[in-house]
């Protein structure tokens, strides 16, 4: 049993057993279709918020242009699927979508990135209104009116599948090198620079990740809902990405999780109070940021340790026994 | 000919309702480094002031301008010390949410009181009605009233900041905080008075906006509070005259691409010119260049 012992091995166990229960459960109808709702809300809403964070919360590149990516991933998706309703279309519309977003990431970031704080956040906030209007204003994306009665593939399945392995591949990417001079530039820009790490090529990298990410959040968010309009990836959606990454931590991918399932829950709770959700739901925000204003989690991080602290403490008993 | 001129009679009156609103933006961003995202929600608080002033207190139009001028004092101030004061130490990111929390608290509070329908200003009567044409192009009393009211605020704002002591003290915060407060300015009362100062303005453009469009609805600060930004980034962010340049070029851009060109694409022009400026001149039309210090 040596391989059980095996960091990976643990989270692959426990990633496999999360989606057991969750099958089961909704096998079960526990977690009806309501539910379901605000579980792919929370899915894709991790998706986002975790690609942000690597910009915004580990690269210190205030960004407020989530939206935007999401929306490339969301048309290029819903427009190949109308067009190819099989599984392989939907696959190549969830992939073609984040690398178009992907590539409009690096296109945009390559100039504005060496903008900084407020100044690239205002940029980035004017490009994704400016594919907001493209997509206003296309034949093929049907204006204001937008895309309806996209076919739906996603599933529980694929929404764990790509929600595990974005995160999967973020937290690995912060791990390696490439990320590690990632969060240096966070840390002190001109030290980092000095220290011989091109700050251009990491940010622009770290910014194409993100765009890559949000495309496929906005894929899986058109297959699920099959109606999108413009209007859906407004400025408010930027801003909700980076509500529940200033809310979980900034530097804190599990702080991400946290916020983006607390926050789809509470929403999920306000829906019984229409009129005054939103009202709540501002209020919320400024008493938390009053007074925990470094988010949930600070940087700190949830990890497989606490696991490891509970199977020594019952290994420890076990030997007493 | 007689079309171009039209539309830069347009363009100014748009320009300077965005100048108006661009001016909060700036001065407080010149101040203590916020967007202050609730900043448009204030300008359309004025608006619904004024609408409230005009049709159920049947107040004539300046008592209404000046009674929402006075309101959106109160209200900057207040959201300033409640908001804003606990998180003057915080990161600056933290302070930008609770700006848009503040921002939709505003917006959702007034749709839940005034409801989210489109309301439309009363129309106007007597002298503030008329029309003129000159030489073909059409001039109203409305845009008259617009430029002659944001000319004067302007003035008035140039005074104080220019030639009172709070003026000097606003400059001096905005300069560098620390220094001003060990020479015994009292940094709080001076941000909050910017606030103060700000929010007038942005009653004022709200109540114009008003009579010259007519309509109004809860979420009418959105688009033009952004374009205001843009405005006030235009022309050097925390530069007074900055902003007021930068609001007409965005209003006479605005006019233009929708007269000449597809007015679907006029906001997606003033965003495109927004990151030009910001990739070829990053401080700004009238903004200095600082050397960057380690």
């Amino acid at each position: 049993m040596k391989i059980l012992e095996r960091n990976w091995v643990k989270q692959l166990l426990l990633i496999i057993f999360t989606f057991t229960i969750v099958q089961i459960l909704i096998g079960l109808n526990i977690i009806n279709d309501y539910l379901q709702v605000t579980l792919a809300t929370i899915c894709i809403n991790i998706i986002l918020a975790v690609s942000l964070n690597l910009i915004t919360g580990f690269t210190g590149q205030f960004s407020l242009g989530h939206a935007g990516f999401m929306s490339i991933g969301a048309y290029m998706c819903a427009i190949i699927t109308l067009r190819m309703p099989t599984l392989t279309g939907f696959l190549l519309g969830v992939f073609s979508g984040a690398a178009l977003a992907a590539l409009v990431g690096f296109v945009v970031g390559l100039p504005t990135l060496r903008l900084r704080g407020d100044y690239l956040a205002i940029a980035t906030l004017g490009m994704s209104e400016i594919i907001r209007i493209i997509f206003l204003n296309l034949k093929i994306t049907n204006g204001a009116a937008g895309l309806s009665g996209i076919p739906q593939f996603v599933n529980w399945f694929w929404l764990y599948l790509f929600t595990t392995g974005t995160v999967l591949i973020i937290v690995h990417f912060l791990n390696s090198s490439h990320g590690r001079a990632c969060i240096s530039i966070r840390e002190d820009e001109i030290a980092a620079e000095a220290m011989g790490i091109n700050t251009t090529k990491y940010k622009v990298m770290a910014f194409t990740i993100g765009a890559f990410c949000a495309g496929i959040a906005g894929a899986l968010y058109s297959s699920y809902f099959y109606f999108i309009k413009p209007d859906l990836f407004g400025f408010l959606k930027s801003i909700d990405v980076l509500v529940i990454v200033v809310l979980g931590g900034m530097g804190s991918i599990s702080g991400s999780i946290l916020a983006a399932v607390l926050l789809a829950l509470i929403s999920t709770f306000l829906q019984s109070f229409p009129e005054i959700r939103m009202i709540l739901y501002s209020l919320a925000l400024v008493a938390i940021m009053i007074f925990r204003p470094q988010g949930l989690m600070g940087s700190r991080e949830i990890s497989l340790a606490i696991f490891n602290k509970w199977s020594s403490l019952f290994a420890s008993r076990k030997g007493r026994v | 000919m007689e079309q171009l001129f039209q539309q830069v009679i347009n363009g100014i009156s748009l320009g300077s309702i965005y100048a108006l609103i661009a001016l909060g933006y700036t001065m407080v961003y010149g101040i203590i480094k916020l967007i202050n995202f609730a900043h448009c929600d204030i300008y359309m608080l004025g608006a619904y002031i004024g609408y409230f002033c005009m049709t159920r207190l049947q107040f004539g139009f300046i008592p209404s301008l000046l009674i929402a001028m006075v309101l959106c004092t109160v209200l900057g101030i207040a959201i300033e010390k409640i908001a804003y004061k606990p998180l003057r130490n915080a990161t600056r990111i933290a302070a930008l949410i609770t700006a848009i929390g503040v921002s939709l608290f505003l917006e959702y509070t007034t749709m839940f009181i005034a409801s989210p329908n489109v309301r439309s200003y009363p129309p106007m009567e007597g002298i503030l009605a008329e029309k003129f044409t000159v030489g073909g192009i059409v001039i109203s009393m409305q845009q008259i009233l617009i430029l002659l009211i944001t000319i004067v605020l302007m003035l008035v704002l140039q005074f104080i900041v220019r030639k009172t002591k709070i003026g000097k003290a606003m400059r001096a915060v905005s300069l560098d905080g620390d220094a001003a407060q060990l020479m015994g300015i009292n940094v709080d009362s001076t941000i909050s008075f910017t606030f103060a100062i700000g929010s007038a303005l942005a009653g004022a453009a709200g109540v114009l906006v008003g009579v010259y469009y007519n309509s109004i609805n809860p979420l009418m600060g959105v688009m033009p509070g952004l374009k205001a930004f843009v405005a006030a980034v235009f022309g050097g962010i925390g530069i007074i005259p900055g902003a007021m340049l930068g609001g007409y070029v965005i209003g006479l851009v605005e006019v233009l691409v929708s007269g000449y060109g597809n007015s679907m694409y006029r906001d997606a022009v003033v965003f495109a010119i927004l990151i030009l400026i910001l990739i070829i001149k990053p401080a700004g039309l009238l903004g200095k260049n600082t050397r960057e210090k380690v």
